[in-house]
Parts: C-alpha cells; sequence; structure tokens
C-alpha cells in the first residue's frame, strides 16, 4: 500500500512531464490501434470467408469470365453441395466517389450459400421474383438513404449503358465482422441485356462459387474442377474463398506491411520518449535512491521504485490510449466504410496494446534502473545540496 | 573492561582521479565506546565524512577493519551491509534528505517497512518517534511545510524510529540557523545521554563540537593526536 501511495505521489511531481508522457503513450497506443485496426480491415474478407466454399475462376486472370455451361459440370463432381456465380458489374452510383461493390447473382444459390447475410423471408422473396430488383447491405443503405422499394440506378463501367434496379431487400450481417456494404441484382438481367448490345459477351459468369460437404473436400474439389476443364478454351483456376481474398491482398501487400511497420516505428518512438522521461526523473532523484540505500533499502526495491513508477505511466497512457480508440475508430469507421466495410477493434489489437505498454515501461525503466541501482551511496548522497 | 562499540583499525581509504591515486585516510586507528558522543572535526578534504561513511557501512575501506558490534563492516558484501544499516544505523544528513512527497509521518515510517513490524506497531513507533523530537503536532506536514529546524528532526526521528545502536550525522547543523541549530544539538545530547544513542558527528562548527563528549581531529587522512592539536609535536593516536 505503502509502496503504490509512494509510486503515486512520485508520479505527479512533475505534473507536466508526466501528462506528457502519458498523452504521447496514449496517442500512441491510439494510433498503434488504429493501424492495426487498418491492417485486420484489409484481411476481413479473408477472415470472414468460409473452409468450405470455392472459388472457380479464369485461369489465365479474373478480368477473362467463364462459360455458364459449367456450372452442371461442376455440380455433378463428388463432394460438391453446391454451385452458384457471379460477376462483378463495377456499377457507379451517381459519381464514382460512392463505390461499392456490385455484383451480379444468381439470388437463390448465392444467397444461399452466405448464410452470413441475413435477409428477410418477404424481402428475399421479393428480390428473387423481381429481374430488377436488387440486394443492398445494412451500412450501404444507409449511407445513401435507400428504402425499400426506392429505385436504384447504376452506371456500367464494365457493362456499358444505365442500369435501373429496384431496392427489394437490405441484408443485416450475422457477425459484426460481415460485410454490410455490398450490392446484389440479378445475373439473368445482365445476361439478357448483354445477349442484346453484345451477344458475344453472353452467357458467361466471372466467376463460380462452389460449396462443398467438409472443409477437407476443399482441395480434392479444387483439383477436380481444375482438371475437368483442362485444355479447355477457358481452364480454371480454382483455390478457397480464403485464398482467394488473400490474392487481393497481395496485390497491396507492400501497403499492409508499411502500415505494419510504420505501427511498430510509433511505439519505438514513445519507447525512447518514455525512457527519456524515466532517465530524466532518475537522474533528478539519485540522491533519494541513495538515502532509500542507506537506510538499508535494497536494489530490488530501488528496480520496484523506476519500473513501478515507469510501469504505471505506460499503462496510464495505455488505457488511455484504448479507451480513445473505440470512438476514434467508430468515427473513422463511418467516415471510411466505403473503403472499410469492416472496421472493428479486435481483441488481439487491445492485448497487443498492453502486451506493447509493458514492453515500453520495461524498457524505459531498464536503464534508469541500473543507474540507481549502480550508484554508490556515499556518491549519491554527495549529489545533494 | 567492556569491548568498544566501534573499533577500527588500520583504515585506509583513497579515491582514484584518472590514474592519479588520492589518499583520503591513512592508517587509522581508534576506539568508541557505546554511548559516546563524538565529534570528528577537520578541514575540507580532511576525510572526515569518509570516516563517517565507512563507519556507517555506505562505502568501502581499501584496507583495516571496522568492527562495529563485533561485527566486521570490511567482509560484508553490498547485501548484508544493507541489512546491517537497517538496523544498526541511523543517519541524520546535512540537508535532511526527506522524501518530498510524503508526510514527516510517512518520512519517518520509511525505515521500518524493512521490518516485520505490523502496521499498528509500526504506527505507534513512529508516533513516539515523532514525539521524541517534538514534531506529534507535524506529523501530516510534508517537508516542504516544515521549516529547516523541523526538517532535521524528521530527520532525527527518521534515524532513530529503528532504535539502532549508532547514529551518524554528516554536519546536522550545516544548513540551519544558529537557533534551530541549537535546537538540534540540544535534541542530539538528549538522544546520547536519556537514550544512551552512540553518536558520530561531523561537523565544521567548534559550538557542535564542544557538545561532543569527544572530539577527534583530522588532516589530510591523519588523526591528530591531543599534542599536534594544541599545536606541538606528538605522536597520532
Amino acid at each position: 500500500m505503502f509502496v503504490f501511495k509512494l509510486l503515486f505521489r512520485n508520479l505527479f511531481r512533475h505534473k507536466l512531464r508526466t501528462l506528457l508522457t502519458v498523452a504521447g503513450i496514449a496517442v500512441a497506443i491510439l494510433s498503434f490501434g488504429l493501424l492495426q485496426t487498418v491492417v485486420a480491415a484489409w484481411y476481413a474478407g479473408a477472415d470472414a470467408s468460409s473452409a468450405t466454399r470455392l472459388i472457380s475462376r479464369n485461369a489465365i486472370s479474373l478480368v477473362f469470365s467463364l462459360p455458364i455451361a459449367y456450372k452442371e459440370r461442376i455440380r455433378q463432381l463428388d463432394g460438391v453441395k453446391g454451385v452458384s456465380y457471379a460477376n462483378w458489374f463495377g456499377g457507379v452510383y451517381i459519381t464514382e466517389k460512392n463505390f461499392f461493390p456490385n455484383f451480379a447473382i444468381e439470388p437463390a444459390s448465392y444467397l444461399a450459400m452466405y448464410p452470413e447475410f441475413i435477409l428477410d423471408e418477404t424481402e428475399l422473396r421479393a428480390f428473387v421474383h423481381d429481374r430488377k430488383g436488387c440486394v443492398a447491405g445494412r451500412k450501404l443503405a444507409e449511407r445513401h438513404g435507400w428504402k425499400i422499394g426506392d429505385a436504384v440506378t447504376l452506371k456500367g463501367t464494365i457493362f456499358p449503358g444505365t442500369w435501373e434496379f429496384t431496392l427489394r431487400g437490405i441484408y443485416r450481417g450475422k457477425q459484426p465482422s460481415t460485410d454490410e456494404g455490398q450490392f446484389f441484382f440479378h445475373w439473368n438481367y445482365l445476361n439478357e441485356s448483354i445477349r442484346k448490345q453484345m451477344p458475344r459477351r453472353s452467357d458467361q459468369v466471372g466467376i463460380f462459387l462452389i460449396e462443398v460437404a467438409h472443409p477437407t473436400l476443399a482441395a480434392p474439389v479444387a483439383q477436380a474442377v481444375d482438371t475437368l476443364f483442362k485444355n479447355s478454351l477457358a481452364e480454371t483456376l480454382t483455390e478457397t474463398e480464403k485464398a482467394f481474398q488473400l490474392s487481393f491482398i497481395a496485390m497491396t501487400e507492400a501497403i499492409v506491411v508499411a502500415i505494419r511497420i510504420v505501427s511498430y516505428l510509433v511505439i519505438v518512438i514513445i519507447m525512447a520518449v518514455a525512457a527519456n522521461t524515466m532517465a530524466m526523473t532518475a537522474r533528478e532523484r539519485i540522491g533519494e535512491y541513495a538515502v532509500f540505500k542507506a537506510m538499508g533499502f535494497g536494489w530490488w526495491h530501488i528496480c520496484g521504485m523506476v519500473f513501478g513508477e515507469s510501469l504505471l505511466i505506460a499503462l496510464t497512457g495505455c488505457l488511455l490510449g484504448i479507451a480513445l480508440t473505440f470512438p476514434v475508430a467508430a468515427a473513422f469507421a463511418a467516415k471510411l466504410d466505403q473503403f472499410f466495410p469492416v472496421f472493428l477493434v479486435e481483441h488481439g489489437t487491445i492485448w497487443l496494446d498492453l502486451l506493447l505498454s509493458l514492453l515500453v515501461g520495461t524498457v524505459a525503466g531498464i536503464f534508469p534502473a541500473w543507474r540507481a541501482v549502480r550508484i554508490r551511496v556515499a556518491d549519491g548522497l554527495r549529489r545533494i545540496g | 573492561m567492556s569491548s568498544p562499540m566501534v573499533s577500527i583499525r588500520s583504515l585506509s581509504k583513497s579515491y582514484r582521479r584518472g590514474s592519479q591515486i588520492i589518499p583520503v585516510l591513512e592508517e587509522i586507528s581508534f576506539d568508541i565506546a557505546e554511548g559516546e558522543f563524538l565529534a570528528l572535526m577537520g578541514p575540507s578534504g580532511s576525510g572526515k565524512s569518509t570516516l563517517l561513511n565507512l563507519i556507517a557501512g555506505i562505502d568501502q575501506a581499501d584496507s583495516g577493519s571496522i568492527l562495529v558490534n563485533g561485527v566486521d563492516l570490511t567482509r560484508l558484501d553490498d547485501s548484508s551491509l544493507a541489512r546491517w544499516r537497517a538496523g544498526q544505523v541511523g543517519f541524520i544528513f546535512q540537508f535532511y534528505n526527506l522524501i518530498p512527497v510524503l508526510t514527516a509521518f510517512e518520512n519517518v515510517e520509511l525505515p521500518l517497512l524493512l521490518t516485520s513490524m505490523s502496521r499498528r506497531k509500526r504506527h505507534e513507533h513512529v508516533a513516539t518517534a515523532l514525539s521524541v523530537v517534538g514534531l506529534a503536532d507535524r506529523m501530516e506536514h510534508r517537508p516542504s511545510e516544515l521549516s529547516g529546524g523541523q526538517q532535521q528532526r524528521v530527520a532525527i526521528a527518521r534515524a532513530i524510529v529503528t532504535d539502532p545502536s549508532l547514529l551518524v550525522a554528516d554536519e546536522p547543523t550545516g544548513d540551519l540557523d544558529r537557533v534551530s541549530a541549537e535546537e538540534i544539538l540540544q535534541l542530539m545530547e538528549q538522544l546520547n545521554r536519556s537514550f544512551n544513542k552512540t553518536i558520530i558527528m561531523v561537523t565544521h562548527d567548534p559550538r557542535a563540537a564542544e557538545r561532543a563528549r569527544r572530539l577527534l581531529h583530522l588532516e589530510k587522512g591523519l588523526l591528530l593526536s591531543p599534542a599536534q592539536e594544541a599545536g606541538g609535536p606528538g605522536p597520532a593516536l
């Protein structure tokens, strides 16, 4: 009890210095937390993917499509539980600033494969039965103020023209980590229109989604699909949904690595700041430590005082930083939800914050503690006065 | 005849400044009996504070021996010395050296934290020590709220709270005005006479030295004999 009293009172001997150091650590922890959350948001798609879903695309590139006729042949393979398909539409809502992912899908089979998208039964029925119907995620609908029945018009970029839809449903995510920023409409609507305008591009899909009965079947089924279409005009590359998502992240891997490095650099910088504070503190108190030693206090008591204060500063800053991370992350998420549809501070980030603040507190205390322990009592006492 | 409380034999100490070795104490030998009040005097640099530090176990001698209550301090390692100091020595410094963030009560309580005493018992001891130095009504004051003389009295209470057999004081009145210095000296006299504390005091002040029962002079690291002190030739003690 006495020790904590001493630590707390020592903490406020230089209020401004302590306050600035705590504020610095809080800002560093906040920055670290946000940067880690950005990295986590980058991987949100991969993390949310299912181990029982495979994605089959054209082996040359995702830019090239696959014939819709593949669907029935894939369905017949052993281990395949269901098959669906989708096309990246790339439509623009009013201006390009309003970016959101939009796909042409086969409603019944696609939504059955994604139980994490929760859609009201009536809304699902309305969507399935309306060829020009569409479904949007809750966050996307909120962002643009869409209500059921509203007309939504997209400008095609890959598929030219103006495309009109009627909003038939708004889905919610089963988990907080489910992306609620996507937009789906009927593949048939797209295909029929293309057939009229560009017949050669009709009856093509961007990807096939394959559901397998068990995660252990993912590899053999993927291999079977690719073998099935080997030496055809459109060979396939089939991989797990996670691998498919990670292939997108790999394109921006350098950015993710840079963010990670910056987040740890912030911690290294604050470690230096905290170490400087503790070094100043210990230098000022060398005489006091000598008095403690003269009275019979051992090196472990002196270390306890230095490390205790250092850890107290680091943990106070950390807790403040963590407390700030949540509202700031929420503000970030609201502002950037079109780029990061899932922007959640993970538990792992909080634990990492705590761990790093302990590291900062410990490292910051090492040199001052070493100096305080090494000082000879007679030398320390000479510095007073 | 009973054995002396402090027995110093052939004690030498030097400091190194670069490649130069500066002798501070040379072949010092003397005894201090239990209950003595000894004043060490001498010009600056004569080695009196170094001698005090060696007797108090906060510095290491180059050679010789220092026996305090039969324990040879020159043979103890740092941890053993720390334990020994906690139980056997009370320190009184020139600049009081109180912990500024602690109250008078808490400052006095500090040395007791190293004992296995219960909280209640500790508080009793602290209250007694502060009463002895006449500061029972200033327990909750921080050092900055006390005068120099009062701070030194708190320091004395801290020095006696563990009931050590030996009190060492390095210029205890050096930072005080005349009235406060007089009060501190009276208090030390009282501790010596009423509580039989053995006190070794380093001082520059002849008035302070007069309060001691015995006076030793150091010059250039050597103890002066009474004859030398008087100005004539004579053997060193």
